[in-house]
């Protein structure tokens, strides 16, 4: 039997706060981050492990993960 | 079994907006500056005391961290340059009740305010005081300050600083804050521990926090990014109290402690005042 998917994470970004200074970028410890342009998006959402240090680190409360 | 493991990890987002004002966000801080994260750690630390919004009363002086009461739902008072410690007393001496905490710049406390700063450390008055200490005047446009390091670039030592340093945790403790502690806007969870712990110290709790003016202090001495900042003055510049024993001094040399510095007990003023009123009604 096939082992059940784990739950994707939620990764909502409010674009009109991101103010593109790509600290979640740099510190995320998996890499599903990046800058497109200037502002944050999401590269590769299965690496997320939903540690949520982008969201901890974010100064303009513009990126949340559950 | 890994679904499982996936689900007790889990953790809702936190409902920040219950604290602020979300009509006034975006807020006026920079792209990385480290002033935001700060403001979410101390909103984390003010959910975890359970105190209520009503209950707190934030001030502050002049200075981009000073802005940091606008966007807040609590009493909140925004006052002069280096003064938000004489308003904070008349306020705590006016109303016991409640939870004053001051916000100020490394500016705003060491530098125009240091003489406020200092006294109100001396007479122990139950108050959480953070100074958020990036290095340089942000508000006005990248003058040094009394944390600006020797042979830094500002605006005001182009050809790098020559003053020594104030440490502030040194010079609250001097002066006989009761609690002194210090983080980093990069050790943002270990922040938030060490505002909640300050918070509920009886006295004058001093929390000092390292973090980043990219645009001034940053521009000025070639670092390229918050990032870069983060990495180079809060993750490798400072040391945990915790560990600090366990390393080889060559790991310290030069690094600034992290985490809570200085505990104890000690009368506080708003009581010995109180005791002083009833004394007096007594004869
Ligand atoms: C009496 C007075 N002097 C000078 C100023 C100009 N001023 C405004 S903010 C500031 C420095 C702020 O620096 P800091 O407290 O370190 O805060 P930051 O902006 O870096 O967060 C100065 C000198 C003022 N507003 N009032
Ligand atoms: S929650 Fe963690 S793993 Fe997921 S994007 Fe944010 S920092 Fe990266
Ligand atoms: S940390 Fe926040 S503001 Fe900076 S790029 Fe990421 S989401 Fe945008
Ligand atoms: S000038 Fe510096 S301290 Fe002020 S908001 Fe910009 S980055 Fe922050």
């Amino acid at each position: 039997m096939a082992e059940p998917a784990k739950k994707p994470a939620n990764i909502v970004i409010n674009e009109s706060l991101c103010k593109g200074c790509s600290i979640c970028v740099d510190f995320c410890p998996t890499n599903v981050l990046a800058m497109n342009g200037s502002v944050v998006a999401v590269k590769n959402l299965e690496a997320c492990t939903k540690c949520q240090l982008c969201d901890l680190r974010c100064p303009d409360f513009a990126i949340q993960v559950f | 079994m890994a679904v499982q493991t996936a689900a007790k990890k889990e953790r809702a987002p936190f409902d920040y907006d219950r604290y602020l004002r979300p009509k006034k966000l975006p807020h006026i801080w920079c792209p990385g500056c480290g002033h935001g994260i700060v403001l979410k750690s101390l909103i984390r630390a003010i959910d975890a005391s359970g105190l209520t919004k009503d209950q707190i009363c934030m001030v502050s002086g002049i200075g981009c961290s000073s802005r940091t009461p606008g966007y807040v739902d609590f009493n909140t008072l925004h006052t002069l340059h280096g003064r938000s410690f004489a308003y904070a007393t008349g306020v705590k001496l006016a109303k016991p009740e409640l939870k004053v905490i001051v916000i100020s710049g490394d500016g705003d406390a060491l530098a125009i305010g240091g003489n406020h700063f200092i006294h109100t450390c001396r007479r122990n008055i139950d108050m959480t005081i953070l100074v958020y200490s990036n290095f340089i005047y942000g508000m006005t446009g990248g003058q040094y300050s009394p944390t600006t390091p020797q042979g830094a670039i500002a605006t005001t030592s182009r050809f790098g600083n020559i003053e020594p340093v104030f440490d502030c945790c040194d010079l609250a403790k001097a002066a006989g804050a009761t609690f002194v502690a210090r983080g980093t806007s990069y050790h943002c969870q270990d922040l938030e521990k060490t505002i909640l712990e300050a918070i509920r110290h009886k006295g004058t709790s001093v929390v000092e926090i390292i973090d980043q003016c990219p645009t001034y202090y940053g521009r000025l001495n070639k670092l390229r990014s918050a990032t870069e900042m983060m990495e180079k003055f809060e993750k490798n510049g400072t040391v945990s109290v915790k560990q600090v024993d366990k390393l080889p001094p060559e790991k310290v040399e030069g690094k600034l402690l992290r985490g809570i510095l200085h505990r104890v007990e000690r009368p506080e003023y708003c009581e010995e005042y109180d005791k002083l009123i009833q004394d007096a009604k007594g004869k």
